[in-house]
């Protein structure tokens, strides 16, 4: 495994890529907190905040695509929501008979559904926008300079850092494993009961635990030998240009426009 | 179709953006906050300038162990959740700080959960989890290890369902979902799921026990049985606080249900479609609150149950 096998930052020169990381964590927290404030049935918004969405894509010279397929993470989320179908009050659209059971999805439930899911698609989207420009020091950075507890953030851009290795480290524990789980062909055994399997991985994680605090101790102990106090520093200042602030202003007042024309919208019908 | 739901099920507890009303979203981000500062100071006094490496690498441990997943049947495999496991090795406030970093970086690297849900997040995949599953552990503090080891099965077991009522009453309480489909459905899918988390969570504190005896000990010097009571208030206050925040017609007239049953005379004030009731599940408002409730007070009996038969003196104990 390498270094950036888990990094979800893909390096462009464009425009957004270059804006300041605490405006674009800012941006997106903003953006995100408005979708998830459109009422339901807010077809225009909804519409308006994708082409936004699909705007900063191209701005960022990616390829939609990636989004679109990273999306997708949302979907087994449907699974939850599908329920809300049958308990709004409303028209209904259709009704099954299913032994004992009606079920009726009603028109009402119908829009509360479809909007349930458009949000939160579009609230991932804005998410998956920003690791996608910002690389993810920057994100931790950014995060620091806006009071989030330092603690946290050393805490999380730790584990990051050590991510592919404790991973690399669980693959070789998996390949251990199947090395040593012969099979016959065909017959689709994995060897030993479910019972022993779950055992088998129990005994992977308590290595992997023992493995991961020798390790920390290491990290800690290299860190001591070069100076730590306590404290991640840093030489990056992150300094806001006027273009910073005209880009973010600007990105702001289009995601309140949004939220206006989607709530006029709603009045007008 | 049973096999997706299992695959499914363990994404479900990292609720997206958009799920989950702004006010709960709010309140649940408070708790967390809360629990967080608390966290953070005591793990700092327990640890000092450690604190840092300890946890960062702990909690790329956490990531990297539920990798290792396990066949189960047909296709499907499990894996580990960790939260209790985490709790239990790391003693709870390391392994807040822990669960919530894993938290953080899985939304903010692979959008698996969102950024304005994340305290609710932390609520359902670390506090109360963790709580649960090392409140029933810490029942069984001076027993003897198969003790332990139970105790924790049974910790891991609850956390995982715990998570899912959790979850799910927060879903319904959004109006996300329908209650009196998706609280029995999660819970009972992650009953089976917890029996792997359970299995899983003995095996390697066996492996623990045995590989570094001493670390157990020492977690175990930190005070504990009120631990219990701390997850289930914060469940317990989650659940009774977020329908009255909640903004959704659905919450508005799940406490109008409420006061409707309050005042025994009154009719509930709304009527559902006469076709669609659904036999067994309920028909009324009145029928949600009280499945909320009764889920929650189920889970509360199971534990204290548990900490009584854990807590009675057992001379015949081998001590394997």
């Amino acid at each position: 495994m390498r270094a950036d096998t888990f990094d979800r930052y893909i390096r462009r020169e464009s425009l957004v890529h270059r804006l300041d990381p605490r405006l674009k964590v800012v941006v997106a927290l903003v953006f995100i907190l408005a979708t998830a404030l459109l009422p339901d049935g807010a077809w225009l918004g909804f519409a308006l905040s994708w082409l936004l969405i699909f705007w900063l894509t191209r701005l960022a010279w990616l390829p939609y695509r990636v989004v679109w397929k990273r999306s997708l993470v949302i979907v087994p989320f449907l699974l939850a929501a599908v329920t809300v179908l049958v308990n709004v009050p409303g028209t209904a659209v259709f009704t099954w008979q299913i032994g004992p059971f009606t079920l009726a999805i009603t028109d009402a439930g119908l829009v509360r559904f479809v909007s349930i899911l458009i949000r939160g698609w579009l609230a991932v989207q804005v998410a998956i926008l920003l690791t996608a420009v910002t690389p993810f020091p920057d994100l931790m950075h950014a995060l620091t300079h806006l009071r989030v507890p330092a603690i946290l953030v050393s805490i999380i851009s730790f584990m990051y850092r050590y991510l592919f290795v404790l991973a690399d480290e669980a693959q070789r524990l998996m390949r251990a494993r199947q090395a040593r789980s012969a099979r016959l062909p065909g017959t689709g055994l994995h060897g030993g009961s479910l019972f022993w399997r779950a055992k088998v991985t129990g005994h992977m994680v308590g290595q992997l635990f023992s493995r991961s605090l020798e390790r920390s101790d290491r990290v800690y102990n290299a860190m001591l030998a070069r100076g730590f106090q306590g404290r991640m520093l840093t030489i990056n200042p992150h300094v806001m240009r006027r273009f910073d602030w005209l880009a973010g202003g600007t990105a702001v007042s289009i995601i309140v426009l949004i939220q206006l024309i989607a709530r006029n919208d709603l009045h007008i019908y | 179709m049973l096999a997706f739901i299992s695959l499914v099920a363990g994404i479900l507890l990292h609720i997206p953006d958009g799920f989950l009303s702004l006010v709960i979203s709010l309140l649940c981000w408070l708790a967390a906050v809360v629990m967080l500062a608390v966290a953070a100071r005591k793990a700092q006094v327990d640890y000092d300038e450690r604190l840092i490496p300890v946890a960062g690498v702990m909690a790329a441990f956490i990531f990297a162990a539920q990798m290792l997943n396990f066949p189960v049947a047909g296709g499907t495999s499990g894996h580990l959740i960790g939260a209790a496991l985490a709790f239990i090795v790391l003693g709870p406030w390391l392994g807040l700080l822990v669960m919530t970093a894993v938290i953080a970086l899985q939304a903010l690297l692979f959008q698996d959960g969102g950024l304005i849900v994340m305290g609710a997040n932390i609520l359902v995949m670390g506090l109360v989890p963790g709580f649960v599953g090392y409140g029933v552990y810490r029942l069984a503090a001076n027993r003897s290890k198969s003790f332990k080891l139970a105790a924790a099965g049974v910790g891991a077991w609850l956390s995982i369902v715990a998570a899912a009522l959790v979850t799910a009453l927060l879903l319904a309480f959004s109006g996300t979902a329908n209650l009196d489909i998706v609280v029995p459905v999660m819970v009972g899918v992650h009953m089976l799921i917890g029996m792997g988390e359970a299995l899983v969570t003995v095996a390697a504190l066996t492996f623990i026990m045995r590989s570094r005896p001493a670390l157990l000990d020492e977690s175990a010097a930190t005070a504990g049985g009120r631990w219990v009571l701390a997850g289930l208030g914060i469940a317990l206050l989650v659940v009774l606080f977020a329908p009255y925040a909640s903004p959704s017609p659905d919450g508005l007239e799940w406490v109008a249900g409420q006061q409707g049953f309050l005042e025994t005379a009154l009719d509930a004030p709304y009527q559902f479609l006469p076709d669609y009731t659904i036999p067994g599940l309920g028909e009324t408002g009145l029928s949600t609150i009280v499945a909320g409730l009764v889920g929650v007070l189920v889970v509360t009996a199971v534990i204290l149950l548990v900490g009584r038969l854990l807590k009675r003196p057992q001379r015949s104990q081998s001590g394997a």
